[in-house]
């Protein structure tokens, strides 16, 4: 497996990007670019369109959900291809609660992380011991599960959907306007990507490090596999589950065809596009993918095959993602 | 005589249909240098896998200080002092010599005592101070052998399980290598050898066990052992 290695990245650009990850790796610059970055994210629904922070808005929700699905992928190296169903047990406990038993929107949030909780360990608990590709069909099978059951139950609106979701209120202001959800939004993916950095740099970080790159050797070092394994999925959980509620919040609309499978595959795709385990590697995916779509509109028709292509060639030529973990050996994939 | 400390009882274990080990027995006493020797395929391997929990005993017991450790999980195993250093090495290629260590004391909460076992293991093997910032697997074969016995190191076991630590590597840094197992063995660790280098383990082993086909055909001081015939003949190539 190691022996085969990668086309290394060793153009002149390479380089200059290596240096400027390099760059922002160390602690000072990146404080720096963080700080600009959320002055400016701070400033901007000021003097932007309704457009440009209903983007931003999408961007901030991919951002959340991708960091979430970047602990069990990218942390802990679980192939997880059905994500989704995870926002979608968030968006409808809130949705139940609000819209079926008039819950204020705050009270639904603990709810919403319990059921991810127990829904990351219905599925996590029995499949944990398996590998790779076998923990990738199951998990694709519960996504699956989890839209069809919604579908198909009285409680979820079946086909239908939920309707008539509270907006929730803040400070005596009920949050309705598109600035609100901006805000809301930002303040969660901030939220997620501090804990993101601290979970990185835990012992439990450390724990999912080691045992995504050798899990027997890890093993044989007294690490509780399973039990290590465990908490990646219903911390990713969590975080989908709370995206999934301020998603619903901010739609008061929810139907099961807000979770399908595409979705899944789109947040996987920002992660090992941006790159794996790396927090600023999935930001970046992220962005790509919900910008791109989105800026490239004037080309019509054609944007998803430009789209498409332009996938191939990143991983063609940067397999490890655009931004990596770790730049030096080559890595196994 | 001293303690018995770890005992194997009739143990058996089976890849599907097939028996790997048919009942072994043996045990290992406290301080010892014990050997495994045996062709490929004859359940060395097998064996230190099935005492640390990797592979699931089929039948019989594994006993570790009076207690029945058989079918505990693999990390529970570590907790009581039994460490496994696995063949090929097994040592994590994209980290840092020190982040590699610091897996070693995976279990241990107090910084103060990791650094003072960090500073004895790199006593012991004085180039992984040298290269402690570089990754793993840039390391020599040698360099990795001793980094994976460090890392083992680091949890301060009671039994030290090497599976062919002289695999694939010059015979002089088998030597160097094997000379320190008999330091780490003199500060009073138990060690329990694989060897297919039967030479080199005899040498260095107070006792010795030689498994043929999943079953102990002979035991007996490392010394006499060294002696034998058939075992001159099959292992030492004479």
């Amino acid at each position: 497996m190691a022996e085969k290695k990668q086309k290394k990245f060793t153009n002149p650009f390479g380089t200059v990007v290596e240096s400027l990850y390099d760059l922002f790796d160390k602690k000072a610059p990146r404080y720096l670019l963080m700080t600009i970055m959320t002055a400016f994210l701070i400033y901007l629904p000021l003097s932007s369109s309704r457009f440009t922070q209903e983007i931003m808005t999408n961007l901030f929700f991919y951002v959340v959900v991708c960091l979430g699905l970047n602990i069990i992928v990218g942390f802990a190296g679980l192939l997880h291809l059905g994500y989704a169903a995870f926002f979608a047990v968030g968006a409808y406990t809130t949705g139940i609660l609000s819209s079926v038993y008039g819950v204020n929107f705050w009270l639904t949030l603990p709810f919403s992380i319990i059921a991810a909780v127990i829904a990351g360990l219905a599925i996590g608990a029995p499949t944990l011991r398996l590998r790779g590709d076998y923990l990738a069909i199951v998990t694709l099978g519960f996504g699956e599960i989890i839209r069809l059951t919604v579908r198909n139950l009285d409680i979820t609106g079946g086909a239908m959907g939920l309707i008539g979701i509270q907006r929730p209120v803040l400070f005596g202001i009920v949050l309705n306007q598109i600035t609100h959800f901006y805000y809301l939004f930002f303040i969660l993916a901030v939220i997620a990507i501090i804990v993101s950095y601290r979970l990185h740099d835990s012992r439990l970080g450390r724990a999912w490090e080691y045992i995504r790159e050798d899990e027997d050797a890890a093993s044989a070092m007294g690490i509780n596999v399973v039990q290590i394994r465990l908490y990646a999925f219903i911390i990713g959980s969590a975080f989908g589950a709370l995206a999934g509620s301020l998603y619903a919040a901010k739609m008061t609309a929810i139907s099961p065809e807000s979770f399908m499978f595409i979705h899944s595959v789109m947040i996987l795709l920002a992660v090992v596009l941006g790159g794996m385990g790396k927090i600023p590697g999935v930001i970046l995916g992220a962005i790509i993918v919900t910008l791109i779509p989105e800026l490239s509109r004037d080309i019509g028709q054609f944007r998803l095959i430009i789209f498409a292509v332009l996938l191939l060639i990143l991983m063609l030529y940067r397999p490890q993602g655009i931004w990596p973990e770790r730049q030096g050996i080559s890595t196994k994939l | 005589m001293s303690e018995t400390i770890l005992a194997l009882k009739d143990l058996e274990t089976r890849y599907g249909q097939i028996y790997a080990l048919r009942g072994i027995n043996f045990e290992v006493k406290k301080g010892e240098i014990v050997t495994l020797l045996g062709a490929n395929g004859a359940g060395k391997s097998t064996t230190l896998k099935t005492i640390s929990s990797l592979v699931p005993a089929s039948a019989g017991s594994v006993n570790f200080f009076n207690e029945d450790i058989t079918h505990l999980d693999p990390y529970a195993i570590v907790e009581r002092g039994l460490i496994h250093v696995p063949e090929g090495r097994m040592i994590f290629k994209e980290l840092t010599v020190l982040e590699n260590l610091e897996l070693g004391s995976f279990t241990l909460r107090d910084n103060v005592e990791r650094k003072k076992r960090i500073d004895r293991v790199c006593e012991l093997f004085p180039v992984l101070k040298e290269r402690h910032k570089q990754m793993g697997g840039f390391l020599s074969g040698g360099e990795q052998q001793m980094l994976a016995i460090g890392r083992a190191l680091m949890t301060e076991p009671k039994i030290l399980m090497l599976d062919e630590p002289s695999m694939g590597l010059a015979p002089i840094i088998v030597q160097n290598i094997m000379d320190i197992i008999k330091q780490i063995n003199s500060e009073g660790t138990t060690i329990l050898l694989v060897e297919q280098n039967a030479k080199v383990a005899l040498k260095l082993a107070d006792r010795g066990y030689v498994l043929e086909t999943g079953e102990i055909v002979m035991e007996g001081d490392a010394d006499v052992l060294s002696k034998d015939e058939s075992i001159v003949k099959a292992y030492l190539g004479e």
